[in-house]
């Protein structure tokens, strides 16, 4: 296994663009540390992108909207109070993934790129709009969060690509996100069912929101049918239960012995009305 | 294939070691610089008995690699005691019997010391949190938990 670190992104670009074999990533490394001490992914080409300036950084634009780097850690994420009130769903999302000592490494990008349709951030990540930038031997593309993962395991990074920089959208007035997950324990377990809703009120109406399911589907999705049952609504009863069938409709999960087709797909409603109440609190302005 | 010259600091001491890129930084303080106290329980972040702190911040060293301990600051549980004088936490984990087998001891001393360098006076719910990530199949967890909150009011006190 060769091993590079080098000091941008283009040159990381390049490597992964000429190397033979198998390449890997390593930003925070939880997964692809464990990939490879489990002989189940070995890399012939191991790339470290934590030598690369400002790649640990936490950045509030100008215009509001926030850009980390691809090593940013959650407990970086969870200790930095601005980005927890403008994001609480993004940070808390994040900061469900493992214990404290993987809170220490795990990392947005890797959480993305690892390409589980049941991590945790993703959903989050989707509900709040975030989008990547995406480094590759043709120069930077902008993608939306949703569009990197195409499966289990897979994404839509070409030979040669690999994400620079997330961004987060500015919050805005009126405006809050959730996730919940559904896990068998109360810590250290991996989604059966998560969902993130992010929306924005004008008084006390839904005016618009994303809704995205997690660990139902090959990938993560971003369910049109949810944002439409809500918006327009005061999150009335009706809205609600509208909701939960639409998550419920839009669920294609796999069935095993941590959760049914049918649990799954009765949880993920559950869980939508839970998370979409606790955004809508936080769009007041209360504390959830 | 290629070894890596790394040069990094162990609990103050400045240490160079030849590694392999698949060399974890567990197996590089193990087996290179003889650094036996963190553990390998499980191998995949899951257990916590390899826990370090790096540049002041807990991680498994199972998940790191060697190569990537190039001039951080790393902590391990042969750092705690003073010379022959124990850690506050170590006493308090004898005093209580907060272990049996002991595996899972070190791991849980270096991730207690982490929490009370970031949070003196934690809940009991803060601390069992804080050290979910600890796997200890012995004690069911509450003398280390007693051991734990007692010395964070013991080093208040003295503070």
């Amino acid at each position: 296994m060769d091993y590079h670190s080098p000091a941008s992104f283009a040159e990381a670009s390049a490597l992964a663009a000429n190397a033979t074999g198998i390449t890997r990533f390593l930003a925070g490394g939880t997964d692809v540390l464990v990939q490879l001490r489990s002989e189940l992914v070995t890399p012939d080409t191991l790339i470290d992108l934590k030598k690369i300036d400002g790649v640990s950084d936490i950045n509030s634009n100008a215009d509001g909207s926030w850009t980390l780097g691809v090593a940013a850690t959650g407990a970086e994420m969870s200790e930095h109070a601005e980005l927890g009130r403008d994001w609480p769903g993004v940070v808390e999302a994040m900061d469900l993934i493992g214990s404290t000592q993987v809170q220490g490494r795990a990392t947005l990008t890797g959480n993305l790129c690892n390409g589980s349709p049941a991590a945790d951030s993703v959903p989050a990540m989707v509900a709040a709009g975030v989008s990547v930038t995406v480094t590759g031997p043709e120069g930077d593309r902008e993608v939306a969060v949703e569009d990197i993962p195409t499966g289990p395991g897979k994404t839509s990074l070409a030979k040669g690509e690999l994400i620079s920089a997330v961004h987060i959208p500015a919050r805005g007035e009126n405006g809050g996100d959730a996730y919940l997950r559904f896990i068998p324990r109360t810590e250290m377990d991996i989604a059966v069912v998560g969902v993130g809703v992010n929306l924005r009120l004008d008084g006390d109406t839904v005016t618009e929101a994303r809704v995205s399911l997690g660990a139902v589907a090959p990938t993560v999705l971003l369910v049109e049918d949810c944002a439409k049952a809500i918006i327009g609504s005061t999150l009335d009863d009706a809205a609600l239960d509208a909701l939960a069938a639409a998550a419920s409709a839009a669920c294609n999960p796999i069935d095993d012995k941590r959760g049914t087709i049918a649990f799954r797909t009765e949880v993920a409603g559950v869980l939508a009305k839970r998370a979409a109440k606790i955004a809508y609190a936080r769009a007041k302005g209360e504390q959830a | 294939m290629s070894k890596f010259h790394v040069s990094t600091t162990v609990n103050g001491d400045t240490v160079e070691y030849l590694c392999d890129p698949r060399e974890t930084l567990l197996d590089c303080l193990r087996d290179k610089l003889n650094l036996t106290g963190a553990k390998e329980g499980c191998g995949t972040g899951d257990c916590g008995a390899c826990s370090v702190s790096v540049d002041g911040r807990l991680v498994c060293s199972c998940l790191m690699l060697g190569v990537e301990a190039e001039g951080k600051q790393i902590e391990t549980v042969e750092g705690i005691a003073d010379g022959d004088v124990l850690h506050p936490l170590q006493k308090k984990f004898i005093e209580h019997a907060a272990l049996q087998c002991g595996i899972c001891t070190p791991g849980i001393l270096v991730a207690a010391k982490s929490l009370l360098e970031k949070n003196p006076n934690p809940t009991e719910e803060e601390a069992r949190y804080w050290l979910a990530g600890n796997l200890c199949r012995c004690t069911g967890y509450d003398k280390i938990i007693r051991a734990v909150m007692e010395t964070a009011e013991e080093l208040r006190e003295a503070s």
